[in-house]
């Protein structure tokens, strides 16, 4: 769907995308290495279950949620990548974990 | 719990301007903001990036951002970013959340500098992945350089789209094709604004330039384009369009970037209680503000796009005036001396709005813009659809308000930041009154989503201090 | 638009309003429904809709029993389950201190001959409520308790009225009542009507009414506050409370967490503006995140707080007016005014059409309220 102009070096960093390893850049969000990666969905809907993927990248929209370590419901789109990351995509209602 | 003088929402152009000029006048300031960098969304990452190869593809405009970066940073303000301001209480009291812990912060004035966002359009299969807005896709490429892989459609009317794919094409992305929504007869609306308009001519030459390279390069440029549809089962796989003479076609595409205009951010400016009014010319509110951008919260200033639609250029000096507004009316500079001080940046910011009515005039949404089919979704959160809407208005005169409680439209995370202007429309529309009788969501705390751990935390906050 | 000439005005379109009018548009009276703004606006639009017979003042009891098999049945009344659930309502102790006062409750009920509200232990109560917080020991639990929805409740309520001849007009606020011989005469907007049965069902405005009759009832106000979550994965089913602190926790059929409990905001009934105050909502939130350790990073969505009528002893105003003849009074509920819904309209029917009424309306009457001495 995206791709990065130029391959992230010196600032690379690795994220995990539901713990399949993904190259990003210090600087981006997470939203931003999600639109590189398939599935090209990021969540589903909890009304509906349909497939969504961020549209505004800047956080008035919500439709980036995902799990980033361990945390549902996070506006991917306002969260910097870290390295070591770990994101989940969000599918339906978000369970808990007892 | 933090006591300043003044707490600044936005570290755009307008935040940084703003804290810039106060603190000149030695006004303790904090500006909080929701990115983790200043630049709000014009100069996004402008810090970094302007510097970096992309920066030079971006753009002066863009660059411009990076010595007023600076300037902030050499303020002396205080600034915290990644923090999210949920409510302002009277007083003023603000809840702010920053890396999961919320507390409250005491200020004796605010400037709301919270910028615009895109209009939401609603069309069938706009939420299919791979839709998303111009906006998104600058953003994508001023903080990640980020571009879309395959020739992309463009959809849309005003000046963004044709800045963004002047800027796609010289990173080297290529364009499919770009739908081009400006209804026909534009040229003689704006006949009345032109005299003015040309008072800000470099912006004039400038939106005219673009078209002249987009031109050069042959993209395709498909004019008055009435309707547009995301056709796709778990993406967007193609999209089809039909021309006001009734030219239909359907064309493959993997991402559709889409704007039709922007609008100020009032979700804060409602919450608070200041004074709106509605704008024919912009089809949206703006809020009420004298001279030094005060609302009619007293202590309440709004300066950038959030106090209406005009670019950073105009947001840098509306900014300026709100900050010389509060040291005013802290008393740290004499009302003589900011009136002085004021003039020159009047005058500044009076070209910048002279374009307005000019650009207002030729990109005025098409009219299909607010009258979305029904099985289109309105709410995007709630997944309600137009349909479900106007079902609603055929009983009785339901406001907004009658129509979230019982369609659930406006109740999901985004709080009708996308569908607020739709339903307003849809109902003015189905019950014969103009949008502005309709009135909009009453807008309720927190204005961002936090988490229940979050407000718990505030009580211990609470008793500590 | 109809032709029959109303004998009878409900002033509020709230639920107590819709359900006296269904009552009596089915008893075979012609009813007209007059509200201010719009059908569910205020208490009943703004309400966590517990369905709950634990822990009521014992006045209340045995009307709340009648009600909630008038729940349980609900389908047959208005058409729609409103999506009525009984899981149980569930008042918690979290530490062994807060036992005595649960097992002092069920005492008292078993005493009075009721036999709704059961201690029960803590592996029961883990056995419903998994969620739960381990360091809870114990309940009282009102099995046949549960919860509804309440805009499903107010689109069923009001649909049964229109089907049964009710006229509800949205947007007209009553400006005046004067008596006229046997009958009144009510003003709102430009309509007008003159009947001998009035039926004041006005919520937090509901004094205003009665004064304009010369009733003169002492009337509060209470701004519970409300938090909305995300929609979750189902997480539990019970309504649950906690002794000592102010909680309702529950979820929603949408999947969203509903939490209250009574923590105040403020609220003006003129300007019609109510203010959420969140250092005391925090507590709510932490009540929350205490007895439910789960939901600690669950986001709140919205928030807000209602607006309703609160009597000094926290007891409704039900029954006939003791100055005005042919008005009956319907409000005050108090908080907790939702399941009592479906038996006052009956009761109220009971009064206009038979003059009186078998259920124990006494611990109701406005007189109570009504003081010739001085105030206290």
């Amino acid at each position: 769907m995206f791709r990065k102009l130029h391959e992230p070096s010196e600032r690379a960093v690795t994220v995990f995308i539901d713990g399949v390893p993904a190259r990003a850049e210090q600087g981006e969000s997470v939203a931003a290495v999600l639109l590189r990666e398939t599935p090209h969905w990021s969540r589903t809907t909890p009304v509906t279950q349909s497939k969504r993927a961020p549209y505004c990248m800047m956080g008035v929209c919500f439709e980036c949620l995902a799990i980033v370590d361990g945390v549902a419901s996070v506006q991917t789109c306002l969260t910097p990548v870290r390295d070591g990351m770990r994101i989940q995509r969000q599918t339906g209602k978000r369970s808990l974990s007892a | 719990m933090t006591s300043v003088d003044l707490l600044i929402v936005g570290a755009g152009p307008a935040g940084m301007a703003a804290a810039i000029e106060a603190r000149r006048h030695g006004v303790d300031v904090l500006v909080v903001d929701d990115q983790p960098e200043p630049g709000g969304q014009i100069w996004r990452s402008v810090e970094t990036v302007a510097a970096a190869p992309r920066g030079a593809l971006l753009g002066k405009a863009y660059q411009a951002g990076k010595s007023v970066a600076e300037l902030f940073r050499a303020s002396g303000a205080k600034y915290e970013p990644g923090t999210q301001v949920w409510q302002i209480e009277p007083g003023f009291r603000a809840f702010v959340t920053r890396n999961r812990q919320a507390s409250t912060i005491q200020a004796k004035s605010i400037v709301l500098a919270t910028g615009a966002q895109e209009r939401p359009v609603p069309f069938p299969g706009w939420t299919l992945p791979g839709v998303l807005t111009v906006g998104a896709a600058q953003i994508l490429l001023k903080t990640s350089g980020q571009i879309p892989d395959k020739p992309v459609w463009v959809a849309g009317s005003g000046p963004l789209p044709l800045l963004y794919m002047v800027q796609l094409l010289r990173a080297g992305g290529r364009i499919a094709g770009y739908l081009d929504t400006t209804p026909p007869g534009r040229g003689r609306a704006t006949l009345p604004h032109l005299a003015k308009a040309l008072g800000a001519a470099g912006d004039l030459l400038k939106g005219i330039a673009w078209l002249g390279m987009l031109r050069r390069a042959k993209v395709r440029i498909v004019k008055h384009v009435a309707d547009i549809e995301a056709i796709g089962s778990e993406r967007i796989e193609a999209v089809r369009y039909r021309t006001r003479n009734g030219q239909e076609r359907t064309v493959p595409t993997e991402v559709l970037l889409v704007h039709e205009g922007v609008v100020p951010n009032i979700h804060a400016t409602l919450a608070l209680g200041c004074a709106v009014e509605w704008s024919e010319s912009q089809d949206c509110y703006v809020p009420v503000l004298n001279g030094w951008g005060e609302s009619s919260q007293s202590g309440i200033f709004l300066a950038g796009d959030g106090a209406g639609i005009a670019g950073a250029q105009a947001a840098v000096h509306r900014g300026t005036l709100a900050g010389l507004g509060v040291a005013m009316k802290l008393g740290r500079v004499s009302d003589r001396a900011a009136e002085e001080a004021a003039r020159p940046v009047r005058q500044k910011l009076a070209r910048e709005l002279a374009l307005r009515p000019f650009l207002d005039a030729l990109y005025k949404p098409r009219p299909e813009v607010f009258a979305p089919k029904d099985a289109t979704i309105v709410c995007r959160c709630e997944e309600v659809t137009a349909g479900d809407i106007r079902a609603m208005a055929a009983m009785g005169r339901p406001g907004p308000n009658q129509v979230k409680a019982f369609t659930r439209a406006g109740m999901g995370p985004c709080q009708g930041r996308q569908c607020g202007y739709t339903v307003t429309q849809i109902l003015a529309a189905a019950e014969g009154r103009p949008a502005k009788d309709v009135g909009f969501y009453r807008v309720r705390p927190p204005l961002k989503p936090v988490t229940l751990g979050e407000l718990a935390s505030l009580e211990q906050q609470e008793k500590a201090s | 638009m109809s032709r029959i000439i109303p004998d009878t005005v409900v002033i509020g379109g709230g639920l107590h309003g819709l359900s006296a009018a269904l009552h009596l548009a089915r008893a075979g009276r012609r009813v007209v429904i007059l509200e201010r703004s719009w059908v569910g606006r205020h208490a009943s639009g703004a309400t966590a809709a517990g369905v709950r017979t634990l822990g009521r003042d014992l006045a209340e009891v045995p009307i709340s029993l009648e009600s909630m098999d008038m729940w349980h049945r609900i389908e047959t009344i208005v058409g729609d389950n409103c999506g009525f659930h009984s899981y149980g309502q569930i008042r918690v102790a979290e530490f062994a201190e807060h036992l005595p006062i649960l097992e002092k409750r069920a005492s008292l009920i078993r005493q009075h001959g009721y036999s709704h509200e059961e201690i029960i232990d803590r592996s029961e109560l883990m056995r419903l409520v998994p969620a739960l917080s381990p360091h809870c020991v114990g309940a009282l639990v009102a099995r046949r308790d549960g919860a509804a929805d309440p805009h499903r409740t107010l689109r069923a309520f009001r649909r049964s009225c229109e089907a049964s001849g009710v006229v509800i007009h949205e947007g007209c606020g009553v400006t005046s009542i004067e008596q006229r011989g046997s009958d009144w005469h009510i003003r709102a907007g430009d309509k007008d009507y003159t009947v001998p049965v009035v039926v004041n069902a006005a919520g937090a405005w509901a004094a205003r009414l009665a004064a304009m009759v010369g009733d003169v009832i002492p009337l509060g106000l209470k701004a519970s506050m409300m938090i909305v979550t995300e929609r979750l994965a189902p997480l539990l089913n019970p309504v649950v409370g906690v002794v000592g602190r102010s909680l309702s926790f529950k979820q929603s059929d949408q999947g969203t967490l509903v939490i209250g409990g009574g923590l105040q905001g403020s609220a003006d009934i003129d300007t019609l503006k109510s203010t959420v105050n969140f250092v005391e909502l925090a507590k709510g939130a932490r009540a929350a995140t205490d007895l439910f350790p789960s939901v600690r990073d669950v986001r709140i969505t919205r928030t807000w707080a209602g607006m309703e009528a609160k009597t000094k002893d926290l007891l409704p105003v039900i029954g006939p007016s003791p100055n005005a003849p042919g008005v009956f009074h319907a409000f005050g509920f108090s908080g907790h005014g939702f399941q009592l819904v479906p038996v006052v309209g009956s009761i109220i029917a009971d009064l206009v059409v038979r003059g009186k009424t078998e259920r124990p309306i006494a611990p109701f009457s406005a007189e109570r309220l009504m003081s010739t001495r001085a105030a206290a």
